[in-house]
């Protein structure tokens, strides 16, 4: 499974800046951000290079941050490639809190879930490319 | 032996032979030497010639933190000035300060007062006591000071502030009593947690003087877990004297009054009748020695209760409760009294958030919404909303049934609520004045 970087942030001016900033000031190269907002506050989920230091980095910076185990997948880049996807999670009785799409390094279409670790092997087993830590991070974590 | 056992261990019949003796020193010293009793006795027919028991106390009338504001600065002294060492001043918020002076005598009794407590805490000679509430003229830091004099401890006056510093001294030093308000405590270890220290390891604290602030048991249990030592409230107030006042002992269970020093009374805040012991009202205290300014039946305005019964520990000094916060503190929520120990004892029952909090009060169409900002342990599972949300309902529904009024809860970001160095900011309330 890969680690996905999450962040508590208020809705505040500015707040996102500063995240994105205190990851750039760390050379940390962010794959994909997905925001999950409430009126309050919002929840930024992120796929990067280097989630350990990323948690470091800005935690020490004031951010409420950790670290949380998705499982991320290639999509086939044609009509009903996700369909498929999805398909053999629901065939499996793979439950997904959430999912969110991101271009990997070949620009191929892939897709982060948050599900159980039950889901590899489903996926896996209908032929799909799941995707490892060595794939998206730049140093062995 | 600890320090003044003899005192703290006196029959109850000589103990209260000698209050009696010395409240009506004190009653016809400050009728004959401070104008504002003289006056005060007089237009409530009070003759403090005329007093026989101790319950004669109660047709004196009232000193009340405005009568001290009024006779500011020096309307209250009842010695010569050269006679007066040191003042105190609590901070006048509201713009004029209440003044309690000093002579040699009194400064020895509150170094008495608080090396009680001390000794209560197993100290001794043999202890290094790091004194980091604020010196200056809040009474924390020179109070604890005397007090750790008194006990022949070594004493190191580090004040408040340069956390780094404390943890260095906290390190090196031996410290093993740590004198400070609890939130402080709780930022040391916070700090230096976060400088990557064991404290329960790299600093050898075998006790904590905490007090100048509320906190409820489960913050103590905290702190005792964070720093591997146990934790004393110490209970004092610089119209009266300071810390010192009251002192709990290793029972854990109630505060001795130092009754040799101090007269305790505990009045239904409405009526000002007595309540019975073991029910919660607001404690006046009269000062039994103190000479450069004694004050009689002084409204503190905290909420406590005398616990009723003897200490196991076998002092015979009664004991009153844990504060339950102030009558200034309590806040009205549409219409429903709020104590800020009744919303830390829900926030200590949620491990999914840190032990910051402050509450927020604003009106809005005309009603009263209090909002309760917390921070969330970055261990709790933050990257689902649901799970977020569910924890506001759980907490929301928690403080509903302690509280029986809604209050929201907004979940913010560690910066948001203000680490405190002196005391914790528990309550902003930005409603208009009128509307409170
Ligand atoms: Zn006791």
């Amino acid at each position: 499974m890969i680690d996905q970087l999450t962040v508590f942030l208020e809705n505040t001016k500015g707040r996102l800046t500063s995240l994105c900033r205190a990851l750039g000031d760390v050379n940390i190269q962010m794959h994909s951000l997905a925001l999950a907002d409430t009126t309050d506050y919002g929840i930024a989920r992120i796929i990067c290079d280097d989630p350990k230091g990323a948690v470091a980095a800005i935690s020490e910076a004031g951010f409420t941050a950790n670290l949380t185990k998705v499982v991320a997948v290639e999509v086939p880049d044609v009509p009903g490639g996700l369909a498929d996807v999805l398909d053999a999670l629901d065939g499996a009785d793979v439950n997904i809190e959430y999912s969110y799409c991101f271009a990997d390094a070949d620009n191929g279409a892939t897709v982060a879930f948050k599900v159980d670790q039950s889901a590899i092997a489903a996926l896996e087993g209908a032929g799909f490319k799941v995707l490892h830590p060595e794939d998206l991070y730049k140093t062995a974590q | 032996m600890a320090y003044q056992d003899e005192i703290t261990h006196m029959e109850r019949s000589e103990l209260e032979a000698l209050q009696l003796e010395r409240m009506k020193e004190t009653l016809v010293n400050c009728y004959e030497n401070i104008e504002f009793y003289k006056q005060s006795f007089d237009e409530a027919g009070f003759d403090p010639y005329a007093v026989e028991s101790l319950e004669d106390l109660q047709m004196a009338p009232f000193t009340t933190k405005q009568d001290m504001r009024d006779a500011y600065p020096y309307k209250l002294f009842a010695v010569p000035r050269e006679d007066v060492k040191e003042i105190h001043m609590s901070s006048g918020t509201t713009g004029v300060a209440t003044v309690s002076g000093y002579t040699d005598a009194d400064i020895k009794s509150w170094g008495d007062c608080f090396a009680r407590g001390i000794g209560y805490a197993g100290g001794g000679v043999d202890d290094v006591v790091h004194v980091c509430y604020g010196y200056g003229l809040f009474t924390g830091g020179l109070g604890a000071h005397y007090g750790g004099l008194a006990v022949g401890a070594e004493t190191i006056p580090m004040s408040a502030g340069n956390t780094k510093r404390q943890i260095k001294v906290l390190q090196s030093m031996g410290s093993s009593i740590l004198c400070c308000t609890p939130s402080y405590a709780m930022h040391i270890a916070d700090t230096a947690i976060e400088m990557g220290l064991d404290p329960k390891k790299d600093f050898t604290l075998k006790a904590g003087i905490h007090g100048a602030e509320a906190f409820s048991d489960q913050f103590r249990k905290n702190l005792e877990e964070k720093l591997n030592y146990k934790v004393y409230d110490v209970y004092g107030l610089t119209e009266v004297m300071g810390p010192g006042v009251a002192m709990e002992c290793d029972e854990q269970d109630g505060l001795h009054v130092a009754e040799d020093h101090f007269l305790v009374e505990v009045l239904d805040p409405e009526t000002h009748e007595p309540v019975p012991d073991g029910e919660w009202g607001e404690l006046v205290i009269t000062t039994l020695t103190k000479e450069a300014s004694p004050v009689v039946r002084y409204r503190t305005r905290d909420i406590t209760r005398i616990m009723p019964g003897e200490c196991a520990c076998g002092r015979t000094h009664r004991r009153i409760a844990r504060l339950h916060g102030r009558t200034d503190d309590m806040f009205k929520v549409r219409g429903v009294q709020v104590f800020p120990s009744q919303i830390e004892n829900v926030c200590a029952a949620f491990p999914e958030i840190a032990d910051w909090y402050q509450i927020e009060l604003t009106r809005e169409g005309g009603l009263d919404i209090a909002t309760l900002k917390i921070e969330i342990n970055p261990e709790f599972p933050i990257d689902e909303i649901r799970k977020i949300e569910e924890l506001q309902r759980r907490m929301q529904q928690a403080l509903k049934d302690e509280l029986a009024v809604s209050i929201n809860i907004k979940i913010v970001e560690p910066h948001t609520i203000q680490r405190s160095e002196g005391k914790a900011v528990r309550i902003v309330d930005l409603r208009d004045e009128e509307e409170k």
